[in-house]
């Protein structure tokens, strides 16, 4: 996959555009906006991390212009700006995600997965499979093999997410922030509380489980190890 | 035009309006005071001029009498009622048989002044007859003879009566010419002091860019106007060099936080068995520390008050429901019973993302302080004074005399030392209660703790303060 990266800090650039490659992915890198947007515009990008200030032409006005342009490579912000109205401002100006600095390197990695993976034309599936567990999005029913599970409609959410995102690493801040639309920190880990639950009922007296904790960074639904 | 959105009670009440009404009432009484002494003064001097006059005629009559007998005032009697303009004269036996004079019988009295009296007598011009108002003495002559000597005063009471039936009227269209002055002035003053109210409330809601408008009279309340403007100006400066601050504090310290977690993560990847596990403590260090550098940047912006932009009308109940939802698992692994008392849908003017993070803590608190078997009870109602966001515990509660401290930055109680948490979660719940101008409190849940956020009712924007 192409991977645009646009920010400053030259050590973060290094280290964003390293992490990157060892993870597989061909990656762009410039250090100022008027560079990042030409790039942008010339060549096909999967995703385009972008930090949100930046020397000649902000972040926001770079997304703006993509956007103005035609152009919907999905973005990724990174910002060390204060929080509460600049993550509105960020997807207002067509932004993809919004990371905070500073970030797990997992986070960043698992949300440019996510960002491609809803770029890939989506038929609209009406229904969802992993291994045997199989989810209706119409009946909202979810069955693994021929065992019907019963699950609460957030626990439905939550399973439809990973499984939306099979085979990739899921945060557990994107599960808040996709599944419970919260943006925030909560203290405790509740999200592992939620995860514990809903693996007992899709896991509990199967021979193979499906849903992984992925140490360090959060969960996975896959078929196989 | 704006002033067609005064109510008419508003305005009564207004101090402009009270203070023009205070004039107008003592202005109509001594108007009237001032017109009922001149009147009754002139009336006493045109009556008295009357009484003057016939009290010379009477004593020029009896000197007649006394010198000419009967027939002599007989006729000088009928010569002034022939010649005489003003001059009315009877001359009558003792039992008012007419025997001469220019009137043709005894009148009926309608008011007495002294000797004088008032009645009505008819004129005759031509065929046509007029009832006319006169002034008289009458007086006794020797041998019984009655002398009835008048003058017509029918001009003046004319204009008396004229004058005692329009000056009701006079003073209603005063009144009522004062009244409308007084709308109108009060009128405009309110709508001058509407705009100033406008505005203020329009910053107080976050919109810092708004000023008062003015006017080109230069009158006292453009100065007031210029004065508050010079004040926003001010203020507004001060507010956006405190959103610079925090931004570039953000910014220069998440840049080198964020290089610090890069390299440890990259010497992670780099390392084995202890070593790894060292560097891998490292991490969860900056990770708390960036925790905490978070949590204070959002109070302070809180209290900044630079989220006030993003307050939007929004209810408390899902909010309510949603955090519920969230800690729902958590609370019955740990043997707790999490309730959420039914209420309306508890409507507020907030953010809703700072809500449900004070929430969020103040119910993340309840579960950690409540021992197994307790209970935590979560509740957004309206009451008459505004809108209450609560949650109960029955666990260990909070000393009376810790409750205000425990708002503060990272006051953490011996009790609660060894627990994770940053110390900020109630400091944070407190930023966000002062930016929607609600009031958080602690109380003794008997047994436990009650914390209660008490939000303003939320007021319809554009309409004008009360």
């Amino acid at each position: 996959m192409r991977i645009l990266v646009v920010e400053d800090d030259l050590e973060a650039q290094r280290y964003l555009v390293n992490g990157l490659k060892e993870s597989g992915h061909v990656v762009d890198d410039a250090a100022d906006g008027d560079t990042g947007l030409t790039l942008a515009l010339s060549r096909p990008y999967d995703v385009a991390v972008v930090d949100r200030m930046l020397p000649k032409l902000d972040g926001l006005k770079l997304v703006e212009e993509m956007r103005e342009h035609g152009n919907s490579t999905p973005v990724l912000f990174l910002s060390a700006l204060s929080e509460v109205d600049d993550r509105v401002k960020g997807l207002k100006s067509g932004g993809d995600d919004y990371l905070t600095k500073p970030y797990a390197f997992v986070e960043l990695l698992a949300r440019i997965d996510a960002l491609m993976r809803r770029r890939s034309p989506a038929t609209v599936k009406t229904r969802l499979q992993v291994g045997d567990l199989e989810l209706d999005l119409l009946t909202r029913a979810a069955n693994r093999g021929a065992t019907p599970i019963d699950l609460q409609p957030r626990e439905f959410r939550l399973l439809e997410y990973l499984m939306r995102h099979a085979g990739q690493v899921v945060t557990r801040t994107m599960l808040l922030e996709s599944v419970w639309e919260y943006h925030f920190d909560p203290q405790t880990n509740v999200i592992d509380v939620h995860i514990s639950r809903l693996r007992a009922k899709i896991d509990k007296g199967f021979e193979t489980p499906l849903l992984h904790t992925i140490r360090g960074a959060g969960y996975m639904i896959r078929a196989r190890n | 035009m704006r002033a067609t959105n005064f109510r008419i009670p508003r305005l009564l009440r207004s101090q402009a309006f009270r203070i023009l009404l205070i004039y107008l009432v003592l202005f109509a009484v001594s108007a009237v005071a001032l017109i009922a002494f001149s009147y009754w003064n002139t009336r006493r001097a045109l009556d008295a001029q009357t009484d003057q006059t016939i009290e010379a005629e009477i004593t020029g009559l009896s000197e007649q009498y006394q010198r000419l007998g009967l027939r002599g005032l007989v006729d000088v009697i009928i010569s002034r009622s022939i010649h005489g303009d003003h001059g009315l004269y009877l001359l009558t036996d003792a039992v008012h048989r007419p025997l001469a004079g220019n009137l043709d019988g005894w009148p009926q009295v309608q008011s007495h002044s002294g000797h004088f009296i008032e009645f009505d007598y008819e004129r005759r011009y031509g065929s046509e007859t007029e009832r006319r108002r006169a002034r008289g003495r009458a007086f006794a002559l020797t041998g019984g003879f009655q002398l009835l000597v008048a003058r017509d005063v029918h001009e003046r009471y004319e204009t008396v009566r004229l004058f005692t039936t329009t000056l009701p009227w006079t003073v209603a269209l005063m009144v009522l010419l004062g009244f409308i002055g007084g709308v109108f002035v009060s009128r405009n003053m309110l709508s001058r002091l509407d705009s100033i109210n406008r505005t203020s409330e329009d910053i107080i809601q976050g919109n810092l860019s708004r000023r008062v408008p003015t006017t080109r009279s230069n009158d006292e309340f453009d100065v007031l106007a210029n004065n508050l403007n010079r004040m926003l100006d001010r203020n507004e400066r001060l507010m956006k060099g405190m959103r610079e601050v925090t931004d570039s504090v953000a910014h220069d310290l998440r840049s080198p936080l964020n290089r610090l977690r890069n390299r440890l993560e990259t010497a992670l990847s780099h390392s084995e068995g202890d070593n790894a596990d060292q560097i891998q403590s490292a991490i969860e260090e900056t990770d708390h520390l960036i925790t905490t550098f978070n949590a204070l940047l959002l109070i302070a912006e809180a209290e900044a008050g630079a989220a006030r932009e993003a307050m939007k009308p929004m209810t408390l109940a899902p909010v309510v429901e949603g955090v519920a939802e969230l800690y729902a698992p958590l609370a019955e692994e740990k043997g707790i019973r999490l309730a959420v008392k039914p209420g309306g849908p508890a409507p507020i003017e907030g953010n809703k993302s700072l809500v449900s993070q004070a929430l969020a803590n103040l119910v993340d608190n309840a579960i950690k302080y409540t021992p197994e078997g307790g209970e935590v009870t979560l509740a957004a109602s309206e009451t008459p004074g505004g809108v209450e966001l609560c949650v109960a515990d029955t666990g260990s509660g909070i000393p009376a005399e810790d409750r205000s401290r425990v708002m503060e930055r990272f006051v953490r109680l011996e009790a609660s030392r060894n627990s994770p948490g940053t110390g900020l979660g109630l400091s944070l719940v407190a930023a966000v209660a002062r930016l929607h101008d609600a009031v958080f409190t602690l109380d003794d849940n008997k047994p436990g703790l009650r914390a209660t956020l008490r939000f303003p009712l939320r007021r319809p924007r554009a309409a004008p303060a009360e």
